[in-house]
């Protein structure tokens, strides 16, 4: 299997994510990441999935029926090394006595910023790659993982480059 | 400006986009629709089928016919789910059809109001888009829009749902015209030369036409294509009709069921010129082995299709007759001897093959409908193995005269088919059928019989599921599980009983007489004529083979069945 990212400007009209992700599930893809928002215009949605792949001749076909939808504008593969990507981690964790100075020291090196702390419990949030992130919820796992919630993947083209210029709109 | 409720714009401009006939039938959220239409009887023809699936077909079949979008209206709920094999049969063949249909008022929608159903969901993956109007603002520019991207690009159905309380709400309204059509993309030059030197170089070069030679009206093109380039021609079962039978370079029908010469010269050809076609599984056999997988040169409008399910050599994006315009010039005039003796051997062996028998059998049949049958009449088809006798034996001069489900091979799809053939053309239509899919669909007499529709159905009744059963005597040690129908039913009765006129055949000369009866008569007739059950489709080349294990004719059946 192989991983493939790819970001779509759609429509911001309701209905349109099952458009996409119903062409995904049609041709047997399975998505691994989906993050979906508003963009600089509000007539847009930006739509990143990271989705896996049998083969290059599956991931065109699925590209190439995807670029049918009306309701898709504009539609980029992501090269990782020309792009930027980042997505955000919350981890909420038990407050344990014993263990609290030890996960803390982790936390710090981590730069995690803690945005919850009760008697109990405390959440971290990070930002950063999927990579940093896996590796931060791995050392988490020494400590008493509470529930972990991460958005999934954004990503823009490295450069001036952009996929739908706003005065084109 | 007029004010006008939703329902009144959207007949209007249904009128607007050139629509004269739709078929459908009424209920509860399409009342308003149904009382605008009373008013505008004189512009625009209702025609009230049995069931909407029915009306779906008959819309396909107006399409087919003449290329202009099919019309078709339902109501919510059950009305709509009854157009989804339609819907879904227009989609896999590329047909232009606006589906339109009544759901409940935006105030309940969401709350599994009677007979709400959320029909843009379930026809999400059988159409090119869909439409769900709650807004009467945007409903005169949802319907423009969907008229043209019915009929754009490669064409297929859209669906418009609407509200019930938007066809109640008033508006504005000043007619506007169609969305003019955008400009047909031309290949880039250096595309185009590719795929000429591709051509050029070719030894054993083979034109493929399929449905997309049809849409694009290209059957001249590729007939000057493949005379400079001494290329012979054969066709998908959805490329029939495309290029005249009689044409001395047409080998007819590639695939499963293709014609042997077709199907060994397409094996054998060192160059692949495909046009418009998909190369579905049941003209490729196993795609890993099929042997011009590498020398393919495609035009198609849907770049999706490049590259596929074959490995291509030059991919053309362009509807065929633009990209066939530009090619032509390019292509150098040749001829190859060994080729064209190639050629000239398999259609040898394949007049070998022949079946010479004389009496009531499907090629006789077909025979007969030939030597009735004008070139101008529309030839429609249910699906299974009457469907391949009509497309190996008949012969057709004119495209868009074979009308057929090849993608969905939708049982049942006939009748509805012919009546909106037939209603499109004003042409005499004939239908060939089965009595497993006459059986789904003669309830359609009634449709033809009122509104005298003229369509001759030739019903060939072997009393079995016949392609099901020829899989079963081949593939299943002859366990014939539910394929033995046995009915008790009397067709002619039946057909005679719902307004159509009626009779049995028991001879060839019986049957050419009551074809001259039928092709006279103003409404429907049915002809019955018995075959005998153990009739096989061949050539047949069995699902994941390669040509060697191509079944020839039934003498090779017979062999491999060991009867004697």
């Amino acid at each position: 299997m192989n991983i493939y990212s790819i970001a779509i400007m759609v429509r911001n009209e309701y209905g349109v994510l099952n458009r996409v992700t119903s062409m995904f599930r049609r041709r047997q893809f399975n998505i691994t990441c989906l993050t979906v928002s508003e963009t600089e215009t509000e007539e847009l949605s930006r739509i990143t999935v990271q989705f896996e792949g049998e083969n290059d001749r599956a991931r065109e076909q699925l590209v190439a029926q995807l670029a049918k939808l009306p309701d898709v504008i504009e539609f980029r593969e992501f090269n990782p090394d020309e792009s930027v990507s980042c997505e955000l981690l919350l981890i909420k964790m038990a407050n344990d006595n014993g263990e609290r100075q030890a996960m803390l020291d982790a936390a710090n090196a981590f730069h995690a910023k803690i945005v919850d702390y009760t008697r109990e419990s405390i959440i971290f949030r990070i930002a950063g790659t999927s990579r940093r992130i896996d590796n931060f919820i791995d050392l988490m796992r020494d400590f008493e993982i509470l529930e972990v919630c991460r958005t999934g993947i954004i990503s823009l083209e490295r450069g001036a480059q952009v996929m739908r210029s706003i005065s084109t709109m | 400006m007029e004010t006008l409720t939703g329902a009144q714009i959207l007949v209007r401009t249904l009128i607007d986009q050139g629509v004269d006939t739709i078929f459908g039938y009424p209920g509860g959220t399409v009342i308003d629709i149904y009382d605008a239409l009373f008013d505008e009887a004189d512009r625009i023809r209702h025609i009230e089928t049995t069931h909407e699936q029915h009306a779906a077909h008959a819309a396909d079949g107006y399409a087919r016919a003449t290329g202009r979008t099919g019309v078709v209206l339902a109501t919510s709920g059950p009305g709509a789910t009854n157009l989804v094999t339609g819907i879904a049969t227009a989609f896999l063949d590329s047909v232009p059809m606006v589906a339109i249909t009544g759901n409940v008022a935006g105030a309940v929608i969401g709350t599994d109001a009677f007979q709400e159903l959320d029909i843009t969901g379930v026809t999400l993956p059988i159409t090119k888009h869909n439409y769900f109007v709650r807004d009467i603002d945007r409903l005169q520019d949802t319907v423009r829009e969907a008229f043209s991207l019915a009929n754009s690009g490669r064409p297929g159905p859209v669906l418009v749902d609407i509200a019930k309380d938007v066809q109640e709400a008033t508006c504005a309204y000043a007619p506007k015209p169609p969305i003019a059509p955008r400009p047909h993309r031309v290949p880039r030059p250096e595309v185009i030369q590719a795929a000429a030197d591709a051509i050029n170089a070719a030894k054993r070069p083979f034109v493929y036409v399929g449905g997309g030679v049809i849409a694009s009206d290209a059957g001249a093109e590729v007939i000057a294509l493949a005379e400079r380039i001494g290329a012979p021609i054969g066709s998908s079962l959805m490329g029939i009709s495309s290029i005249p039978t009689d044409h001395p370079l047409f080998l007819g029908m590639q695939g499963m069921h293709g014609h042997y010469a077709c199907t060994m010269a397409m094996d054998d050809c060192d160059c692949l010129i495909a046009l418009g076609s998909r190369f579905n599984d049941r003209a490729t056999g196993d795609r890993t082995k099929f042997r011009p997988s590498g020398k393919v040169v495609r035009i198609d409008i849907d770049s999706s299709e490049l590259n596929k399910t074959l490995d291509d050599q030059v991919d053309v994006r362009s509807d065929v007759k633009t990209a066939l315009r530009e090619l032509l010039p390019l292509v150098q005039q040749a001829s190859h001897p060994r080729w064209e003796q190639t050629v000239r051997h398999l259609r040898k062996s394949e007049a070998a093959f022949a079946d010479c028998r004389s009496g009531m059998f499907p090629h006789t049949i077909m025979e007969a409908i030939d030597r009735h049958r004008t070139p101008d009449m529309p030839l429609v088809t249910d699906v299974g193995q009457h469907q391949m006798w009509a497309a190996q034996y008949l012969h057709f001069s004119r495209p868009r005269t074979f009308v057929s489900s090849g993608g969905l091979g939708t049982m049942g799809f006939g009748l509805g088919a012919s009546i909106g053939a037939a209603l499109a053309t004003g042409r005499h239509v004939v239908l060939v059928t089965g009595d497993g899919c006459f059986a789904m669909d003669m309830a359609e007499l009634i449709t033809a019989a009122d509104h005298d529709v003229p369509v001759t159905v030739v019903l060939l009744n072997n009393g079995v599921l016949g392609m099901v059963r020829q899989w079963q005597s081949l593939f299943y040690g002859q366990r014939h599980s539910n394929t033995t129908l046995a009915r008790k039913a009397d067709y002619v009765a039946v057909a005679r009983a719902l307004g159509a006129s009626a009779c049995r055949v028991e001879t060839i000369e019986e049957l050419d007489e009551a074809l001259d009866r039928a092709l006279a008569t103003q409404g429907p007739m049915l002809i019955e004529c018995p075959v005998d059950k153990d009739e096989f489709v061949t050539p047949m080349l069995p699902v994941g083979a390669t040509m060697d294990d191509l079944i020839v004719n039934m003498d090779d059946v017979n062999q491999r069945l060991g009867r004697s």
